[in-house]
């Protein structure tokens, strides 16, 4: 007798799913074709998308790598026959000849190791501060990179950036010292004062003594021979490394209860945010000059850095306290009640919590900072963008535009996308949401 | 006690400050190197190669200047203006002198305080438009598209012509000269108006030159020199007398090739003489040696060598001497004597 039973005996095997739902197919057929409407849309973008890209890449990958002019750009672009320099195709031998230029300006060719080295030793420095899982001890290589770098790019003597370093040294332990001995007041004015008296009556008779005695140092080089993106990172970073705490100080110094401290922080913050960067670049580079007695020679860069770190420091400070306002009051009291003082109250509750929250703001303002750096152009320091200038004043490149736009666009997309990648992953190993 | 105190250190103040703003030539000479404001990239006028050593038609002045008062035309300090910081830098001691096409007009040289040295350039605001427009003459252009560079006396200039002719025009305006060629080329506008040097560095650079016709008119006159500041009249002379050197050495045929051999021994023209230092004592007089011409000549060589080399008919700019030819040869190319 024939089993004549309706119930599978078996269990059935597992099937992949069907090809129209799983892998590629289902892919397609769930986010761009699942209607009407999103069938047409997707035809309608990947028509642009083929138009767009349809007349970019053949400009893009264009055969002139190795042209000495843009003539022979033209007559390479002409044999193959290609549509002309304008739409045939990129002129690419400017980036192979001036590449270099812009990246580090007319710094002397032989001493590119210098910024080189600087640019690594960077990574390295950060890389504590960045990342968890990097020994705490380079972090004090950290501390004394900003000497090192500011000495393998300048050159000149080596004591006189150890010699600064030591200002520092001398301000914290007349921190540590005066705090003990006579409250934290003494200790913040000693923290000030010793180091100034050092910086500016001691450390010049005493930086040519040692210079004497011992005179080490590397060849020395002029600030008008930087220039291009190493001129950018040089003002981005240091803006960027010193507007952080400078900002925080004064979004803290906007929340006190001191009205002097108060008023200080909001006239500087809301005078520098009512100012367009453009103008404060302007003074740095015209009036102070007037400003300062005769003689004196206050190094163009210098006052560019000092500029754009002010401006950074004012849109910093209203990010964080954009962080500290979000805090819930009770996190502010629970300090109190633990009875921590201010500093470590701002230390171990308040700042952790409030820098969290600003992450996107601070990336932000970051990443503004790095790319408005390229406004120096207009006060005549040669950045990529001013640099672009002086390479079309060449007769063998003038009448190129968009290989050399399209270059700096490219390395500060480099730039301005890692740090927005960084910020991405800091928000994500920070998250303590539930 | 405290008053006269007071008064001494303001007058003492005072007399340095005057001290140190009358004398240029001790600065540099101090320094060892020329601070000299130049363009920030314009074709055959200043420009910086791919090992950033410095070349142009403004540049070359710059460098006789430093060979005239250091001895060497590479002691310089090359120092990139642009149109907005290059007035308050001349100003502000951050430059010793402008050699960066700056038109020499009334207000910047009364008002604002400059001393130009005399001029190296004549130029004059052109027009140029494509062939196929069809326009033979910039009065034929009424209801025409133009692109201009903002802020720049071009500018009113070209509003002053279509005024002074009573026809309308579209003006197209444009922050930089490679964004206006772009635009031209691209057919945002029917005519391109700028300096008449410019025109000419531009329209070399197109693919099809001949398609593109720079119009007879000059609307404007744009005499380019080198400037100092007012009140060291010393420096201004020595600016001055060096641009003359280089315009006199042309009109003499004194050139880089045969400077060092005329400068050795007297010869049979006097002023040649003179100018060279074999007779006379006119560099003393600056306060400088009596080599100084002849320095200044050997470093890029006369006016005429100058032009030549950087702008003239044989460069991809290839501009003609037309009024920049020695006056001797029909243009405007005067120098005062020396004597």
């Amino acid at each position: 007798m024939v089993d004549q039973s309706f119930v599978r005996t078996e269990i059935v095997p597992e099937k992949p799913a069907p090809l129209s739902q799983a892998g590629i197919i289902g892919w397609f057929r769930k986010n761009m074709f699942s209607d009407i409407p999103n069938t047409i849309l997707t035809g309608v973008v990947l028509y642009i998308i083929f138009m767009v890209l349809g007349n970019i890449l053949p400009w893009v990958f264009s055969p002139t790598w190795n042209s000495v002019s843009l003539t022979e750009c033209r007559s390479i672009l002409a044999e193959i026959g290609r549509d002309g320099h304008g739409n045939g195709g990129a002129c690419w031998g400017v980036i192979r000849e001036r590449w270099l230029q812009l990246m580090f300006g007319f710094y002397p060719s032989e001493l590119y190791w210098r910024p080189v080295l600087s640019f690594l030793l960077l990574g390295v420095a950060l890389a504590p501060v960045l990342f968890d899982g990097v020994s705490r001890k380079i972090l004090f290589f950290t501390a004394v990179y900003p000497f090192v770098c500011f000495w393998l790019i300048w050159g000149g003597s080596v004591w006189f950036p150890i010699s600064v370093f030591i200002g520092f040294i001398i301000s914290y332990f007349g921190f540590v010292i005066g705090n003990k001995s006579a409250g934290s007041l003494i200790g913040v004015l000693a923290a000030i004062a010793l180091p100034i008296i050092w910086w500016f009556i001691l450390l010049s008779p005493i930086n040519s003594v040692l210079n004497s005695i011992l005179p080490l140092g590397s060849e020395a080089i002029e600030s008008d021979r930087l220039g291009g993106f190493m001129l950018a990172i040089l003002i981005g970073v240091t803006g960027i490394a010193l507007s952080l705490p400078i900002g925080i100080l004064l979004a803290l110094g906007r929340q006190s209860d001191l009205p002097i401290l108060k008023g200080v922080c909001v006239c500087f913050i809301e005078f520098i945010r009512g100012v367009p960067l453009i103008t404060l670049l302007f003074v740095a580079s015209t009036l102070l000059n007037v400003f300062l007695p005769p003689g004196s020679n206050f190094d163009l860069i210098l006052r560019v850095m000092i500029m754009v770190t002010l401006f950074a420091s004012a849109y910093m400070a209203e990010v964080i306290r954009g962080g500290l306002a979000a805090l819930p009051k009770g996190q502010y009291e629970a300090a109190d009640s633990l009875g921590l003082d201010y500093w470590k109250a701002q230390r171990l509750i308040i700042l952790p919590q409030a820098l969290k929250i600003s992450i996107p703001g601070i990336v932000s303002t970051f990443i503004g900072l790095f790319k408005d750096t390229t406004l120096v152009s207009i006060i005549g320091l040669l950045d990529p963008l001013g640099l672009s200038t002086n390479i079309r004043a060449d007769m063998a490149w003038n009448g190129i535009l968009w290989e050399l736009y399209g270059f700096v666009a490219l390395i500060f997309f480099i730039f301005c996308f890692s740090m927005s990648r960084y910020s991405m992953y800091l928000e994500r190993k920070l998250a303590t949401g539930h | 006690m405290k008053k006269s105190a007071f008064l001494g250190t303001l007058a003492a103040a005072t007399f340095a400050a005057g001290f140190a703003a009358a004398g240029t030539l001790d600065d540099v000479k101090a320094a060892g190197e020329l601070k000299c404001g130049v363009s920030t990239g314009l074709a055959g006028f200043a420009l910086a190669d791919a090992n950033g050593v410095w070349d142009g038609f403004d540049v070359a002045v710059c460098r006789a200047v430093a060979a005239a008062v250091l001895g060497d035309g590479s002691k310089v300090k090359f120092v990139p203006t642009t149109g907005k910081t290059r007035f308050t830098a001349l100003a502000s001691g951050e430059i010793d002198m402008l050699a960066r096409n700056t038109t020499w007009t009334f207000s910047r040289d009364v008002d604002l305080k400059f001393e130009f040295a005399g001029v190296n350039y004549y130029d004059g605001q052109g027009f140029m438009a494509p062939k196929a427009l069809g326009v033979s003459s910039a009065k034929e252009l009424d209801g025409a598209t133009v692109c201009i560079q903002t802020g720049t006396t071009t500018e009113l200039n070209l509003a002053d012509f279509f005024r002074a002719n009573g026809i309308s025009y579209d003006p197209v305006p444009i922050e930089t000269n490679s964004e206006a060629q772009a635009q031209y080329l691209a057919g945002a506008c029917d005519v391109y108006t700028t300096d008449a040097s410019g025109l000419a560095s531009t329209r070399a650079t197109f693919e099809s030159p001949d398609d593109h016709m720079v119009l007879p008119e000059i609307v404007s006159k744009e005499p380019l020199g080198p400037l100092v500041r007012h009140g060291d009249n010393n420096w201004g002379d020595i600016v001055r007398w060096t641009l003359n050197a280089l315009i006199t050495a042309e009109e003499l045929g004194v050139t880089s090739a045969n400077v060092a051999q005329h400068s050795s021994e007297a010869g049979k023209n006097p002023e040649v003489n003179r100018l060279l230092g074999t007779e006379g004592d006119l560099g003393g007089m600056l306060g400088l040696d009596k080599a100084w011409a002849s320095r200044a000549i050997a470093v890029n060589g006369n006016y005429g060598e100058i032009f030549e080399k950087n702008i003239g008919v044989n460069t991809p700019i290839g501009i003609a001497r037309g009024l920049n030819a020695s006056w001797t040869e029909g243009g405007l190319i005067y120098s005062a004597p020396f004597r």
